[in-house]
């Protein structure tokens, strides 16, 4: 069993619900990252999630694509993404997970990615732009280095094309709430819960189930976690965070932990 | 050659590389076209819209004067500039919105460079009764106002795109947002041969006419198969469209011709297959150009419809079995072109066409006055005579 699952395992057993926070990683530059997964991790996160800034990411909104712009201007590079997460690693023990756009893997080669991967203590990796089709030799090298590979699934997926994309997924699975992009939202669509309800019984006893995109408070968490699913994964709501408080470091650290606080204690 | 994609990939090249939101769409039309392609009805239709209201077939003109001038191969010119709109991408444009028409969708998106795809799409939808939106970025916006004007003029919405580096690459990635939020109401109607499987073949598949005439029209005029054809390869859709008929005649090479910009050297240009290298963007594995760290570089070249990082993926294909060449021709050569063209043949070519034009010249120089060379006008000039002053006001200063 890999760390993430364990991780999904205990939670069970204290009936609680993951924490998935996401930042991209070098926003607004790759020194605060570190700073700014402590807070996460301080304000009770259960997996780390650290995006990888790609110059075209198709399946963001403005928060995050803003987010990697200011990442790539302040230099960052793959290989500086994952050793961050080394860096992290070293003190802590919390899973980490990779969020990255398919080109930046291609780049580096699958075999080097997924050995760095492994060298700096990465658990798991999250694609947007990779469907089970194109990738047999990824999950090949991911699973010689022992890293999850974490697919999504959507509102439109079919029920066949579901079944085998939960036969390629380890660690968890993440599930899109609703058509669109990544980006906070008001409020979780009777849709996504409709939703929840329908992929849970393919997916229990099989795979943890978390659920994304546009969730962004605690009471959008406490509902998701309340409707089955076995995980929340938080991330336009934090970037927004450091955007508006990039002058004040603290001031960004604190409401960072602060929500991190919020949403954890919404999935107990 | 003709039996590719299969599975979706021209060789290695290709694929679908998009958010799992994407899939069922793709997967939709994918089956919807291969479903109403033999359709006889839609045969039907298309031939109608392509001839009565696109104005096809269009000519094939012997270049007499400039075969003159230059004093070499016989040069011919495939007039799509004389086609609705002025350029090849109404063929595209009038066969995917019939798709999207059988398909039952309401809604059409496009993304535009230089503005022809977006004007086009627009024409379309206006004469097939559906609302079009255009993404369109607002650098291209500021190099081609008049375009953003008539797309207006024909009922279509334009949304500027402020994001990266506000031209055509950043116009695709918002149409793909766009598409993934409202992929059930919405037709993604692309314009060229890029993007995921099956995009690259159905555009392909509807620029062929080019090609198809083209080979019947010569035959006529010449009594055998052209030595040589030259196009542009932006996305490369007049290219395949010219191309793609030809594959498996190969005595008649082919090449396509890239923008170089200000120079290869410099950086600053759009020569995707020329100097670039191995990558996954907007949905394909194909040629792009990006950094040693995989991201997308922004490009440049004077004509904002080859101002493209990626390229289709059958060109990579071409490409690697050395079947195409791909050459490029600098800012300055298109714009020599551009202006011969317009005092030889009073032709006004689009500076797209003119990086063709400008290599055709120079393949025609050294060929035999026997020998023959067709390059594919793929659109008319007016909309860059604004451009071209501006360059060679600078130019003088």
């Amino acid at each position: 069993m890999s760390k993430i699952e364990k991780i999904f395992q205990r939670l069970k057993t204290k009936e609680e619900g993951a924490l998935i926070g996401y930042i991209t990683a070098g926003d607004p530059n790759p020194k605060i990252t570190p700073l700014l997964a402590n807070s996460l991790i301080r304000g009770g996160v259960d997996i780390l999630e650290l995006g990888i800034p790609f110059s075209d990411p198709i399946a963001d909104g403005p928060t995050i694509q803003a987010a990697s712009l200011r990442a790539l201007k302040a230099g960052t590079t793959p290989n500086q993404v994952l050793e961050i997460a080394g860096e992290i690693k070293k003190k802590q023990e919390i899973p980490i997970v990779i969020l990255t756009y398919y080109n930046p893997i291609f780049r580096m080669g699958l075999e080097k990615f997924f050995r760095l991967s492994k060298k700096y203590g990465v658990n798991g990796v999250v694609v947007p732009d990779l469907p089970v089709e194109e990738a047999n030799k990824y999950r090949e090298m991911a699973k010689k280095f022992e890293v999850d590979t974490i697919f999504l699934v959507a509102p439109s997926t079919s029920e066949q094309r579901l079944m085998k994309i939960i036969k390629s997924s380890s660690g968890f699975l993440y599930l899109v709430s609703q058509f669109g992009v990544t980006g906070a939202r008001e409020t979780v669509q009777d849709s996504t819960v409709e939703l929840i309800k329908k992929i849970l019984p393919k997916t229990t006893n099989q795979i943890p189930l978390a659920v994304g995109f546009g969730v962004s408070k605690p009471e959008h968490a406490k509902l998701i976690v309340k409707t089955g699913a076995e995980g929340v994964i938080v991330g336009s709501a934090f970037v927004n965070i450091i955007e508006k408080n990039q002058k004040n470091i603290n001031e960004m650290l604190g409401l960072i932990e602060d929500l991190a606080y919020k949403l954890k204690e919404s999935t107990k | 050659m003709s039996k590719y994609p299969i599975d979706g990939k021209y060789g290695k090249y290709g694929g679908r590389f998009v958010p799992e939101v994407l899939m069922a769409a793709i997967t939709e039309l994918e089956e919807a076209y291969n479903s109403f392609k033999n359709d006889t009805d839609f045969k039907k239709d298309l031939k109608y819209y392509l001839a009565d209201y696109a104005g096809r077939p269009t000519s094939l003109y012997y270049a007499e004067n400039l075969t003159k001038k230059i004093g070499g191969a016989k040069i011919y010119l495939k007039r799509e500039d004389l086609a609705h709109g002025g350029a090849h991408k109404i063929n595209n444009t009038i066969g995917q919105a019939l798709l999207a028409k059988r398909m039952g969708k309401k809604r059409v998106i496009a993304e535009t460079g230089a503005g022809q795809h977006g004007v086009a799409t627009a024409m379309a939808c206006a004469v097939l009764g559906l609302k079009a939106e255009i993404y369109m970025g607002v650098e291209d916006i500021r190099r081609q106002r008049l375009n953003m004007f008539r797309m207006k003029l024909l009922g279509a919405k334009v949304h500027p795109v402020k994001s990266g580096s506000k031209t055509l690459k950043d116009a695709i990635n918002e149409a793909l947002r766009d598409w993934v939020t409202n992929i059930e109401s919405t037709y993604y109607l692309i314009g060229s041969v890029v993007g995921p499987h099956p995009y690259p073949m159905i555009v392909r598949d509807f620029q062929n006419v080019i090609g198809d005439e083209l080979k019947k029209q010569f035959l006529i005029k010449e009594k055998k198969l052209p030595d040589v054809l030259v196009a542009c390869v932006g996305g490369g859709s007049n290219a395949i469209g010219t191309f793609h008929p030809f594959e498996e005649n190969l005595d008649v090479k082919l090449y396509g011709v890239e923008a170089a910009g200000k120079g290869i050297t410099s950086g600053k240009h759009a020569a995707s297959l020329g100097a670039g290298s191995e990558g996954i963007f907007h949905g394909m594995l194909t040629y792009v150009l990006q950094d040693k760290e995989g991201q997308i570089q922004n490009t440049h070249s004077v004509s904002a419809g080859l101002d493209y990082p990626g390229v289709g993926p059958e060109h990579s294909f071409l490409k690697t079995l050395k079947r195409a060449q791909y050459k490029t021709a600098t800012d300055k050569e298109a714009v020599d072109a551009f202006c011969l063209l317009s005092q030889e043949e009073g032709i006004i070519p689009a500076l797209e066409s003119s990086h063709a034009l400008a290599f055709a010249i120079k393949i025609a120089q050294k060929m035999n006055k026997d020998k023959t060379v067709v390059v594919t006008l793929s659109g008319r000039g007016d909309k860059d005579v604004e451009e071209v002053f501006n360059y060679l006001r600078g130019k003088n200063e």
